[in-house]
């Protein structure tokens, strides 16, 4: 843990300016305003100030001062985090590395593109496309969050069951350690000798180093991509089908399913002519090449209609294609326009366990009192419940946190994990303790303390203080996640 | 088929309070492996630490003890027209999931279909304190805590015992075919990387002996559109010469006598100037070396060439084998191995001379 600050602010701010453009240095409250939050607007703090270094010497000279003066920091890229990662802490500084924006090379040979980790995700695949190639995960938030932060999350997308999570899809990152090292763990080659570093920081949300340049592989542009819509008159048949597909031997480049809210919020928004009535809609898309694909397309629309899909509609242009996925991608916006807030948790589940999870979420959402629609990337099991209320309404955030905690122990309950890409950050710090053991929990203290002695990088997130998870632990948790449990096996 | 992770669990603890070290072994084929073991210190045998604990097709997510022999993972699989996608290579018929772990061995398929390290959903290991811990699950995305069960890949057991694996499966692909032509090693790696920018379902590309081989797998209608077009005879025995290539049983490899380096470079970077025999994989991410050297005189090769070189068989394995560390990085992992094994009881010395 950190200990108080050594110096001031105004003796941080000066040390800050002596290397680093003065307007860059922030220390006025109408400017830090912005930083105050990242996408999780719930959780708020200011800042003690906010700095916006241009060079990598000048990260490591902010790193070495803080380090000396046991002052936090906190490293952020674009602020589209959804748990709170990038929370400032009040006595510490942020390190935006928004001015590290520049797409360095991009190897179209090789298919590589060395990026600084300010460069936003879309905009790679923007100036791949040249070359017929793209970048993998692609985030709901991909057209502003940045490659830095992708590290940081282990960002994923829709299309990670057939081309993987960020771990898969980068070879290299360039970092600056808590005491103010540049290190580069990983290479050109796929594969580095020794324990893999690259690994352990992909998903570290920020604590165990500040990622200054990221090199990424590019996949080539399938030749062709359709997509197979199905709706279902039940959430079981749906959640079948998608295991019915995969058993079948076809891995879709993307699966989505939506429950019977979002399917009418997203079809309202968008008018994609989904199947209103439907309980359960199936997106699937197969890409590659052009015979592959027509095959599978075959293959996939009989699977749907043997298990009982009430119907099925096989995109026959871009056009078509597109709109399909329109819905789907606006389903957030499409549910913000139904209630004036929402609230978007990330469990992960086995997907055999689909009906099971989105039946309890039912019972659960009736007796909270509180909606919730359910977009699910199928293929990969992860779960994105949106619960629906108005923070205006007195008490009912707290009762929408309390009914999330209740869905991400009964993820874990099932054998999934209480997050599949928003990370822990503040917004789920307390749910680690039902994931996790004190002796794993104190594992990963002793990982942090490796990199990060003084424990100056982004103290309080991502891991809770052991002293906490007792607490959590309680009675009347257990109880109900022991009765999750009886009616999962049972 | 048996759960002795109590009895690891009481030697690891044994070891540690009687100060002794423990070398981990489960099939014992990769003895080869790393710098040569601690002759003093003792033997944890996880070769009796078998047999497949969950297993779900649909999910494609198997969970097994370490200690269970590939071999009988892979007869499982095939059952439910499924495999172990990153191709593992058999050192023999006892070579185990947790030793393929351990060494982050994947096989010709690696650039398309992952290493073992990208399948791994999930762990359960024994740390030098005797905790026997759970890191990750049995689902696709997972970003609670810290990737530790990935960390272990390539750490050679040096920061615990891996007891149980959980990992992405994946369905047997429908058709597969092979296309050989003859090339030379100026002209290759331009070829490799060409043929691998396309969106084509190519799944192995490599060189030996002035041949290359392609692989095509995937939907039967594509793999045979991608052979017409492309040049090169289909080769009558195609999978016959990859499973050679998997297992180190391709010529190439034979004998002994002359060390066996790997170059883990970058897929495009100019064959480095040394007096040997090369076999070109992964389309130019992975290069063998066979020929005398030194690493202090293969490393520049190697940076030059954006990657690392590892002495992977024979040599003298009494000094460092491994690409060398810049100093932030040895204190790092120095901490890290102190993190997960304090009294430094696991695999002393086998991954670097200062670990």
């Amino acid at each position: 843990m950190t200990t108080k600050p050594k110096v001031s602010k105004a003796e941080l701010a000066e040390q800050f300016r002596a290397f680093i453009d003065p307007d860059f240095v922030i220390t006025d409250d109408e400017t830090m305003k912005p930083y105050e939050c990242d996408g999780m607007s719930m959780y708020c703090e200011m800042p003690l100030l906010v700095v916006l270094p241009e060079t990598v010497e000048q990260v490591q000279r902010v790193m070495r001062i803080c380090n000396e003066n046991a002052v936090p920091v906190v490293a952020r890229g674009a602020g589209t985090g959804l748990s709170a990662g990038a929370m400032p802490n009040k006595e510490g500084v942020v390190l935006s590395l928004a001015k590290f924006n520049r797409i360095v090379e991009i190897d179209p040979l090789a298919r590589t593109a060395r990026l600084q980790p300010g460069v936003r995700n879309l905009a790679i695949s923007e100036e791949a496309a040249q070359y017929g190639l793209y970048y993998g995960p692609d985030p709901s938030s991909q057209i502003a969050c940045t490659i830095g932060g992708n590290v940081a999350e282990n960002s994923g997308g829709v299309h990670c069951l057939k081309y993987g999570l960020t771990v898969h899809n980068i070879l290299s990152v360039e970092m600056v350690t808590a005491e103010g090292d540049v290190v580069t763990v990983g290479s050109d080659g796929l594969d580095s000798c020794g324990m893999d570093l690259l690994a352990l920081m992909t998903g570290s949300e920020g604590l165990l180093g500040v990622v200054t340049e990221v090199k990424v592989k590019l996949l080539s542009k399938p030749e062709v991509a359709q997509v197979v819509m199905a709706g279902f008159d039940d959430v079981q048949k749906g959640g079948d089908a998608v295991g019915g597909i995969i058993a079948h031997g076809i891995i879709p480049g993307g699966l989505e399913m939506m429950d019977g809210h979002a399917i009418v919020a997203a079809d309202d928004f968008a008018q994609a002519g989904y199947p209103r009535d439907a309980k359960a809609l199936l997106l699937c898309e197969v890409d590659g090449t052009e015979e592959e694909v027509h095959e599978h397309i075959a293959q996939a629309e009989e699977v749907f209609r043997k298990l009982g899909a009430t119907s099925v509609r096989t995109s026959q242009s871009e056009e078509e294609r597109a709109l399909l996925w329109k819905g789907r991608k606006s389903a957030f916006p499409a549910v913000g326009r139904i209630s004036p807030d929402y609230y978007c948790m990330d469990g992960t589940i086995p997907r055999r366990h689909i009906a099971y999870v989105l039946t309890e979420m039912e019972k659960m959402s009736e007796e909270f009192g509180l909606r919730v629609a359910n977009v699910f990337h199928a293929g990969d099991g992860n779960l994105h419940p949106l619960i629906l209320f108005d923070a205006n309404v007195p008490g009912e955030f707290e009762r929408t946190e309390a009914f999330g905690s209740r869905i991400l122990e009964m993820c874990v309950e099932v054998g999934g994990c209480i997050t599949g890409e928003h990370g822990v950050g503040v917004e789920k710090i307390r749910q680690m303790a039902v994931q996790f053991n004190d002796e794993e929990l104190q594992q990963f203290h002793d990982v942090k303390a490796a990199f990060d002695p003084a424990g100056i990088l982004n103290p309080g997130k991502g891991v809770p203080a052991l002293r906490f998870c007792q607490e959590y632990r309680s009675l009347e948790h257990k109880q109900h996640t022991h009765e999750h449990t009886e009616a999962a096996h049972g | 088929m048996a759960d002795i992770s109590q009895q690891l669990k009481e030697q690891v603890l044994q070891a540690r309070d009687s100060g002794h070290k423990l070398n981990i072994v489960g099939g014992g084929t990769k003895a080869f492996m790393g710098r040569e073991a601690d002759v003093d210190a003792g033997t944890l045998n996880v070769g009796e630490h078998t047999g497949i604990v969950d297993y779900h097709p649909v999910e494609l997510v198997l969970t097994v003890r370490a200690g269970t022999p590939l071999s009988e993972i892979e007869a499982t699989l095939a059952e439910e027209g499924q495999c172990l996608h990153f191709e593992p290579p058999h050192f023999g018929a006892a070579s185990t999931i947790g030793g393929t772990l351990a060494g982050n061995l994947s096989g010709p398929g690696r650039p398309w279909a992952g290493s073992v390290r990208d399948q791994v959903l999930g762990i359960r290991l024994l740390n030098g304190k005797g905790e026997h811990l759970r890191f990750g699950g049995q689902v696709m995305k997972n970003v609670a805590g810290y990737d530790v069960s990935r960390l272990q890949a390539g750490a050679l057991g040096t920061l615990g015992v891996i007891t149980e694996i959980s990992m992405k499966v994946m369905p047997k692909p429908a058709a597969s075919l092979t296309l050989v032509q003859e090339m030379g090693m100026d002209e290759v790696i331009h070829y490799m990387n060409s043929r691998a920018a396309e969106p084509k379902p190519i799944t192995a590309a490599c060189w030996v002996d002035g041949k290359v081989y392609l692989r095509l797998s995937g939907a039967k209608s594509g793999v045979e559109a991608t052979a017409e077009k492309w040049s090169g005879e289909v080769m009558e025995q195609g999978d016959k010469f990859w499973q050679e290539v998997q297992d180190f049983h391709h010529e190439f490899f034979a004998g002994n006598d002359v060390p066996l380096w790997r170059f883990s470079v970058g897929s495009t970077a100019a064959m480095p100037k040394l007096e040997g025999n090369w076999f070109i994989d992964w389309a130019g991410s992975q290069r063998w070396f066979r020929g005398p050297g030194e690493l202090k005189d293969l490393e520049p090769a190697a940076r030059a060439a954006g990657g690392q070189v590892s002495l992977f068989r024979g040599g003298d394995r009494t000094g460092e084998v491994m690409h060398r560390q810049p100093e932030a990085l040895k204190g790092i992992q120095r901490r890290i191995k102190n993190a997960f094994d304090p009294d430094n009881i696991f695999n002393p010395g086998r991954l670097y001379s200062w670990l």
